[in-house]
């Protein structure tokens, strides 16, 4: 076994590329061993903006020697009167070896000249010296880019050097003219350019250099130090996630260092100032202890520190421009109101075969006032809404930061003076924006965003811009799964055909989205969405609270029985071609049958009356108590009798049975074990 | 930023040339038409395309007529300034350059923090498009950073680096002043004594005084102009005589044309792209010819 190490030096490669990069050359690298039959140890795999790193503390040093039995032509072909043919001095001479160490080997076709060839193992640094270049550019990234010319190699950034060494050893590759080599680069104001290192001494080397070669300590060096800092000022920095990676994987040698604004932008409001902060300026924002934002920011240097000032300065004053030209925007905004700026949506294109903003909004505006009515809210406020929610797009402040369309126009609604309930809709329009993100808080906020998003849905269906495959340009699933998530989620209780239009292709897109909500989101398992979904999904509400009684009342000893019994009910019926059945009480000749009758009816109007009380896992329970006269059904009675009325009518009480009870759950949809 | 004895903006300017004409630049100066950026120079647009190596840097003032703000705004500028660097091939040492061409004109590089960010370039107008960087020095960003892989539609032989350095930005973060027209243009007179006039009348003529019809019929005289060019090359008898660069000049009034309009308020946003795809159209077109005079390329990309 000897170590390796493999370093792609890079120009910056955009930062929410790397992590997927790495994995990809992590699997890439995996079947390049595996393919050559060399065995190694674990790999580690690292980045930072100007490299990628693959380490493994050992690899086979060569292959295995192996051995093959190759054979040859016939023996009748190979020999004739005793004597070898040229054909058999042909094989011999193609396995390299003189004739007399050819064997003989019986096969069903007869007998073969045949020899065991030993074929030697190839030494792994001859193996990844032919195979290095293409791996590194088959490492997958969303857009590539040609930096030597025209028909060249294709990578994210121009590669600008590369370390290959398996033990001591470089391994010989090059792409584009650079080869590969022992020197690798430190960080471009910290460190030397040229720094040769071995796979012990690399990641120290970079160190030296200034490379923190870690994401993990790049990233304990940005919480540490960004904590220490709100600490020593008595405020708290608020470490979004999201951002956090993105100045991991931006730097280097990350430090950060506080910043200041003056009070007087506070009076902003703190959406528009927080998405300056962490939007365009990759800062981090600060809030009091109280919980108030704070003037202060914490920004992330890709250097070791800023001795004199320079870089706080720099920082501050730039975020002071943003807020100067933020708090203009917003001045400017307030000499036309919301209301003064609908006209004005009629110029600005919501799609070119959908029509304009003005269009959309009177569409939105009249979709929700029909689920208002539908769920009792006030319908007139709903419009209101409707009306005033997309005045934000003409406004000064939503044209520079766009990210803040909705939050906008819900702080001018407020700020101009409409209902609070009215301002809060708009403010949450677009909510969720994502599977994880809230809701809209306020029920006239959901009917909104469902009314705009079931516009959205039902137009582009029915113009044919219908999301295939990974494309997706207006979002159509993200707007489907919001729908899901509210009708489930939301106030109000509604019904999904308001949203489908009778669209056959709309239909089956939310049905897409509703499993994927109730199985990836809500964790039921496959079979129980089927059985659930099977039985209706008009009403998602309802549709939970029956997964939710099905997964409690699974576990339980008659269910799965009786779900296997549903299921070869089934498929009596569909061999008998029954899709209706009456059930005379005179023809129920056996015990087995009329008990099971008896039962049948009892538990249905249980059922009923369970049903209408929503105790769907009372009245599951009761089905599964059907279990032992099914049972005993099956085992006394013969379904195919000999007197047809007395088939017909079996097989009419199957029908009811399996009719009846399905309206909670189909149970014949479980998958029994 | 503090600085003892601040460059000036026009010391600037000429340190930045020095830098780039000992690194082996033509110092071209600023093209003599209306243009929205750098890139629009015949030196930029034409010379990336083809195989012949070219390296280049001028200044180019650089009209935006929806930026203008009547002078009013400290950061936003009708007309800004741009030093533009076209290095092809690129050198390996691009970014090097870069950062040293930064110290030249008195950024310690030592005390203070650049980063550069994800940031690709399209320009539908130009059927251009790159990959590169916003170059992020304390948070401001001062420079674009693209390597051209396609213009006028056609992939491009070699690919050059094009370096836009923002001349006011970069002005106003050395002299440590919060409103470009604060900016010692050189000892004694400020950017606003140089330009303030300027930026308001422009303002006042873009946003108010510019005639919507008459700037309809400019566009379409330009356009119909750069067609009638277009198609006149086919035939004409000594294809290196042809004024292939005229016709360009054409397509950049029809640019400049169509950026007044849109700042007037005049195209909606429906006609907005088909007004775009206009423009393309002819510089697509000029592409192609000075394709086929110069390297006897044929129409090797659909517009």
């Amino acid at each position: 076994m000897l170590p390796f190490i493999l370093e792609i030096g890079t120009e910056e490669i955009p930062d929410w590329m790397i992590p997927g990069a790495l994995e990809n050359l992590q699997n890439l690298f995996t079947e390049l061993l595996t393919k050559h039959r060399l065995q190694h140890e674990a790999l580690q795999l690292d980045a930072t903006p100007r490299r990628l790193v693959l380490r493994c503390s050992g690899v086979q040093e060569a292959q295995e020697s192996t051995e093959s039995l190759v054979t040859g032509p016939p023996v009748s072909a190979a020999f004739k009167n005793d004597q070898p043919t040229p054909a058999a001095h042909a094989f011999a001479k193609k396995m390299n070896t003189a004739l007399e160490n050819i064997q003989r080997v019986a096969t069903p076709k007869g007998e073969y000249l045949a020899f065991q060839q030993k074929v030697e193992g190839r030494p792994t640094a001859a193996i990844l010296s032919e195979s290095l270049a293409e791996l590194v550019l088959s490492i997958h990234f969303p857009k590539n880019m040609v930096w030597a010319g025209k028909g060249t190699s294709r990578f994210i950034r121009p590669i600008r050097w590369l370390v290959a060494l398996l033990g001591d050893t470089v391994v010989p590759f090059s792409i584009e003219g650079v080869s590969s080599s022992n020197t690798t680069a430190g960080h471009r104001r910290l460190g030397k350019n040229s720094v040769p290192v071995t796979y012990a001494t690399y990641e120290q080397a970079l160190r030296d250099n200034g490379v923190i070669l870690s994401a993990d300590e790049r990233r304990k060096r940005i919480v540490e130090g960004s904590e220490a800092l709100a600490v020593a000022k008595g405020v708290k920095v608020s470490l979004d996630a999201d951002l956090l990676e993105t100045l991991v994987y931006i730097t280097e040698f990350p430090t950060p260092i506080l910043g200041t604004f003056a009070d007087e932008y506070l009076t902003l409001p703190q959406e528009v100032l927080i998405t300056v902060m962490k939007h365009h300026q990759k800062y981090f924002a600060v809030h009091r202890m109280d919980g108030s934002l704070a003037p202060h920011f914490v920004a992330v240097m890709n250097t070791a520190a800023d001795p004199e000032g320079l870089v706080v300065n720099g920082n501050q004053r730039v975020l002071r421009a943003r807020f100067n030209d933020a708090r203009f925007f917003w001045d400017v905004d307030q000499k036309k109101t919301l209301a003064d700026r609908v006209e004005s949506l009629g110029n600005v294109t919501f799609h070119a075969k959908l029509g304009n903003y003005l269009e959309k909004t009177n569409r939105n505006r009249s979709l929700v006032g029909k689920l208002a009515e539908l769920a009792g809210a006030d319908k007139a406020h709903a419009e209101r809404a409707a009306e005033l929610a997309k005045c934000d797009l003409t406004t000064e402040l939503v044209k520079e930061f766009t990210e803040l369309q909705g939050v906008v126009g819900g702080l001018y609604a407020r700020f101009q003076g409409e209902l609070e309930t009215v301002a809060a809709a708009i403010y949450d329009q677009y909510k969720p924006t994502s599977m994880d993100g809230d809701i809209p808080a306020t029920l006239l906020g959901q009917l909104l965003s469902l009314a705009d998003k079931g516009d959205t849905l039902s137009s582009c269906f029915s113009i044919g811009l219908i999301p295939k495959g990974s494309s997706d340009p207006f979002a159509l699933r993200r707007a489907a799964q919001g729908i899901v998530r509210i009708l489930v989620e939301g106030e109000a209780k509604l019904n999904l055909e308001a949203f489908d239009g009778g669209n056959a292709a709309l239909r089956e897109f939310f049905t897409d989205r509703i499993r994927y909500y109730f199985r990836e989101v809500r964790g039921f398992a496959y079979d129980e969405v089927n059985a659930v979904m099977a039985a209706g999904f008009a009403d998602l509400k309802d549709a939970l609270q029956r997964l939710e009684a099905l997964r409690e009342v699974r576990p339980t000893a008659d269910f799965e029985p009786l779900a296997a019994s549903f299921k070869r009910i089934k498929n009596i019926l569909r061999q008998a071609e029954v899709s209706s059945g009456a059930v005379r009480q005179e023809l129920l000749t056996e015990d087995a049958e009329q008990a099971l009758y008896q039962e049948f009816i009892q538990v249905r109007d249980r059922v009923k009356q369970l049903r209408i009380s929503d105790d769907y896992k009372g009245a599951l329970t009761a089905i599964a108590s059907l279990r032992p006269a099914v049972d005993a059904f099956f085992d006394k009675v013969l379904v195919n009798a000999e007197d047809q009325n007395v088939r017909l009518n079996r097989l009419g009480l199957l029908h009811q049975l399996l009719t009846e009870l399905s309206a909670i759950a189909d149970f014949s949809e479980i998958v029994t074990r | 930023m503090s600085h003892p004895h601040p460059i000036s903006y026009q010391d600037l300017i000429f340190r930045l040339k020095r830098f780039w004409a000992e690194n082996g630049c033509i110092i071209q100066e600023p093209y003599d038409l209306e243009v929205g950026a750098g890139t629009m120079c015949p030196e930029t647009f034409l010379r990336v395309l083809g195989p012949n190596p070219y390296r280049v840097a001028y200044v180019q003032p650089s009209r935006r007529p929806a930026d203008g703000r009547y002078g009013d705004n400290p950061n936003r500028l009708y007309k800004h300034m741009q030093f533009q660097v076209i290095a092809k091939p690129t050198p390996a040492n691009i970014i090097e350059l870069y950062l040293q061409s930064l110290e030249a004109i008195g950024i310690d590089l030592s005390k203070h923090d650049i980063k550069f960010e994800e940031d690709n370039w399209e320009s539908p107008t130009l059927g251009a498009w790159g990959i590169g960087w916003q170059v992020m020095l304390d948070g401001l960003e001062i420079t674009q950073f693209t390597y051209f892989q396609q213009c006028g539609g056609f992939d491009l032989d070699l690919v050059p680096a094009e370096i836009t350095y923002g001349l006011e930005r970069l002005t106003a973060f050395l002299q440590g002043v919060e409103s470009v027209y604060d900016i010692e243009w050189t000892p004694g007179f400020s950017y606003r004594t140089v330009r303030h006039a300027d930026e308001l009348q422009s303002s006042v003529y873009n946003f108010e005084l510019a005639d919507i019809g008459a700037l309809w019929k400019l566009f379409e005289i330009h356009e119909a102009e750069a067609q009638r060019l277009i198609d006149a090359f086919a035939d004409y008898p000594e294809p290196k005589r042809f004024p292939v660069l005229s016709a360009y000049e054409q397509v950049l009034k029809c640019s400049n044309l169509f950026n007044l309009l849109d700042a007037r308020g005049a195209i909606s946003v429906t006609e907005r792209v088909a007004v775009i795809g206009r423009v393309r159209k002819v510089a697509v077109g000029v592409a192609k010819l000075w394709m086929a005079q110069q390297f006897g390329a044929a129409e090797e990309v659909a517009a």
